[in-house]
């Protein structure tokens, strides 16, 4: 969208497209904006970029100086008559909504971005920002690399699985490039997959949405050279249909890509190829889970498979196949580009590299945060997100997702890396955080586990399927005092029957969250009988 | 088989004619059809069979598993309410249960007259700005119960603009 007479006069203003800034109203207050400087006279071009990831702050609205880019945020209609009036597009910055300079906020300046370090800045459709900030440099040396040498690279880099189960990229990599597809279903033999599981399903969680979202050929070229060090000419991005506006714009981010020759046949005039295509799921949590997820993509009911054998031997398709989660294959370019020890150099122990962790929920403000593994949860919930929303006291914060513990506060000093999440009995997953303030009822929160298990299991395994439906009926029954410490003891058996008898994270992890509520928040489970069952 | 129904099966055949040469190409053409039906007329299973060499069942299992696929007219608009926990930690239960009340139907239900359907959806993405619903395919955040009637009214006189 632009609205400028001549180029090179117009001042830039950028409005997001992302989709918390399209939810607050970007859509609409670009067009407004737009309406107001023709209005006035002013010569503007609106550029629609991706999210800073400053979300408390959307719609934020960036106007480019000689000094930089100057943020304004929240940005509401009723704003747009007075940030005219106060010169903002001549880069005055008296407006009660002015942060200043973007790349000052101290919650951004403080981050490590790696990953998100165009997020924001550029058009994410722009093939042309994406190159003038490095993109591309890890596909260009890639090309000149053979396969051993690009697998070495990821493997030095200690990146690790940032779907959740941390297994370390490299050696996934290396299993499919020596994956012998022999036994195959499929008609070309040697064919070999490269999927990227973006079924981000888990509720406080957005990066991966952020990535396709504000920086779609980073995801692309990560993919691209995942294909090269495996010999895969074939792509997939499973997207959840949850998510729209990123499939709008991977859908015109490959469409021009591979016009310009960084995808297809002969990529940058190399001979090889790659090509990709998005897929979209139907609303199914358990296609999160990499085999369901392969089902799915084949056609099928997204049923959980047995492993072995694993994806990597016998994936989509029954050939040999990758399947990576969004950030890992994200992470890709600044590996290959910078080198694997570059991205090593960051994190503890075996966590190495950086997390986009994302702040949700119940919080002030709210956001994506990039930083070296290690950071405390203390520090992400004060420091950055400035206590809650409402304003009450935080009581729970939920870190990893619906499958992932509780932790009280005794647990916030914990650094957020995978070892020690998981030592203190809880888990990283995709780096959500969802906070609750003393208004929550974890009983409630205990039987929602158990609920949307039943909502959601693919079904396969008995203690998922039947045992979540049991779970809901005895945390009722909790809940209504009924018998309560016999169905105490029946729901903590339960939960060790799901754990121990599931074949996947699903039935495998629902018991976490409710295991944490009852050990950390006991007092929730021993209140009489004033409330009824029932969630509406 | 219904006459309306006779209707649309033009529409399927295309569809499937256009897509299914896709490695696995059953998805995408679900998806297809409910994109421009609406939802999946029961009558398609067969075509759709036929077509990848596959049993009936199978397709009818693969539309019973997906959440998003329906076998029977929505109605003119979709309201989709987040039901997960960074939506739960704003209000999302009491949102909810506004939403049922205003509209007068359940999930998966569609109002008397045809205009809005009530879905319930786990997690659109939007938890840092909870909770979060989803009409056709705009995702609205903070979302009060005094702003979804004002959305509701916004669906209802666009209606009455149509008619």
């Amino acid at each position: 969208m632009t609205s400028s007479v001549t180029k090179n006069t117009a001042t830039k203003i950028f409005i997001p497209r992302d989709t918390t800034a399209l939810a607050m109203g970007a859509d609409r207050l670009a067009r407004e904006i737009a309406a107001e400087a023709a209005k006035r006279g002013a010569t503007i071009e609106i550029i629609r970029n991706g999210s800073r990831g400053l979300f408390w702050l959307e719609p934020l609205l960036e106007v480019e100086t000689t000094a930089g880019r100057i943020a304004y945020g929240p940005v509401e209609s009723h704003d747009i008559d007075s940030l005219f009036d106060q010169a903002f597009l001549s880069g005055e910055t008296s407006h009660p909504l002015c942060q200043g300079l973007t790349e000052d906020i101290p919650y951004l300046k403080k981050q490590q971005r790696l990953t998100f370090a165009r997020a924001g800045i550029t058009d994410p459709v722009s093939l042309e920002d994406y190159q003038q900030l490095d993109g591309f440099n890890g596909l260009k040396k890639a090309l000149l690399m053979d396969r051993q040498s690009i697998v070495d690279e990821v493997k030095a880099s200690g990146l690790r699985g940032r779907g959740g189960a941390a297994f370390p990229t490299g050696i996934k990599w290396q299993t499919v490039l020596d994956a012998n597809p022999g036994k195959a279903r499929n008609e070309k033999l040697d064919q070999k997959y490269i999927v990227c599981n973006a079924d981000e399903g888990d509720s406080g969680t957005f990066a991966d949405r952020m990535v396709m979202e504000a920086d779609p050929y980073m995801l692309i070229e990560g993919m691209t050279i995942a294909g090269l060090a495996v010999g895969a000419d074939q792509g997939y991005i499973y997207l959840r249909s949850e998510y729209p506006v990123a499939h709008q714009i991977l859908n015109e981010a490959i469409a021009r890509a591979e016009s310009a020759g960084f995808l297809g046949t002969n990529i940058l005039g190399s001979g090889k190829t790659f090509n990709l295509e998005v897929r979209l799921g139907a609303k199914a949590y358990i296609c999160g889970e990499e085999t369901s997820l392969l089902e799915s993509l084949e056609g099928k009911r997204g049923m959980v498979r047995a492993k072995p054998p694993l994806p990597a031997i016998v994936g989509l398709f029954g050939q040999p196949t990758i399947v990576n989660n969004v950030l890992s294959l994200a992470a890709i370019p600044y590996i290959l580009s910078n080198g694997g020890q570059a991205y090593a150099d960051f994190g503890m122990g075996r966590s190495l590299g950086t997390l986009p962790f994302q702040l949700a929920g119940n919080i002030k403000r709210g956001g994506l945060i990039e930083l070296a593994f290690g950071v405390t949860l203390r520090e992400l919930l004060d420091e950055y997100g400035g206590g809650t929303f409402s304003g009450r006291q935080m009581r729970a914060v939920q870190v990893g997702g619906p499958l992932c513990a509780y932790l009280p506060e005794s647990q916030w000093d914990t650094p957020m890396d995978y070892e020690a999440f998981q030592a203190a009995g809880a888990a990283l997953g995709h780096g959500g955080i969802v906070v609750f303030d003393d208004t929550v009822d974890m009983s409630q929160q205990a039987r929602f586990s158990m609920e949307f298990c039943v909502a959601e299991s693919c079904g396969k395994c008995t203690p998922c399927r039947i045992g979540s439906t049991r779970g809901v009926e005895v945390i009722d029954r909790i809940r209504n005092d009924e018998n309560r410490a016999a169905n105490m003891e029946l729901l903590s058996d339960l939960c060790e029957t799901m754990i121990d008898g599931s074949l996947c994270a699903m039935g495998g992890m629902t018991p976490f969250p409710v295991q944490s509520a009852v050990k950390h928040f006991p007092e929730d489970f021993n209140q009489p009988a004033l409330r009824n069952n029932g969630e509406a | 088989m219904t006459a309306v129904n006779q209707q649309l099966l033009p529409v399927v055949t295309d569809v499937i004619a256009g897509l299914k040469h896709k490695p696995g190409a059953l998805l995408p053409i679900l998806h297809e059809i409910q994109n421009r039906l609406g939802y999946i007329p029961p009558e398609s299973v067969s075509l759709i069979a036929e077509s990848l060499n596959q049993s009936r069942a199978d397709i009818h299992g693969v539309i019973s598993f997906y959440h998003q696929f329906r076998s029977t007219a929505p109605g003119r608009h979709t309201v989709e309410v987040c039901r997960a926990e960074a939506c739960q930690s704003m209000g999302s239960r009491q949102l909810e249960a506004h939403a049922k009340a205003t509209l007068g139907v359940d999930y998966h239900g569609t109002t008397s007259d045809q205009n809005i359907t009530l879905e319930e959806v786990y997690c659109l993405g939007n938890c840092a700005c909870s909770p979060s619903i989803r009409i056709n395919d705009e995702i609205v955040g903070r979302v009060t119960p005094e702003k979804f009637d004002q959305l509701i009214d916004g669906l209802r006189s666009q209606k009455l603009e149509v008619n």
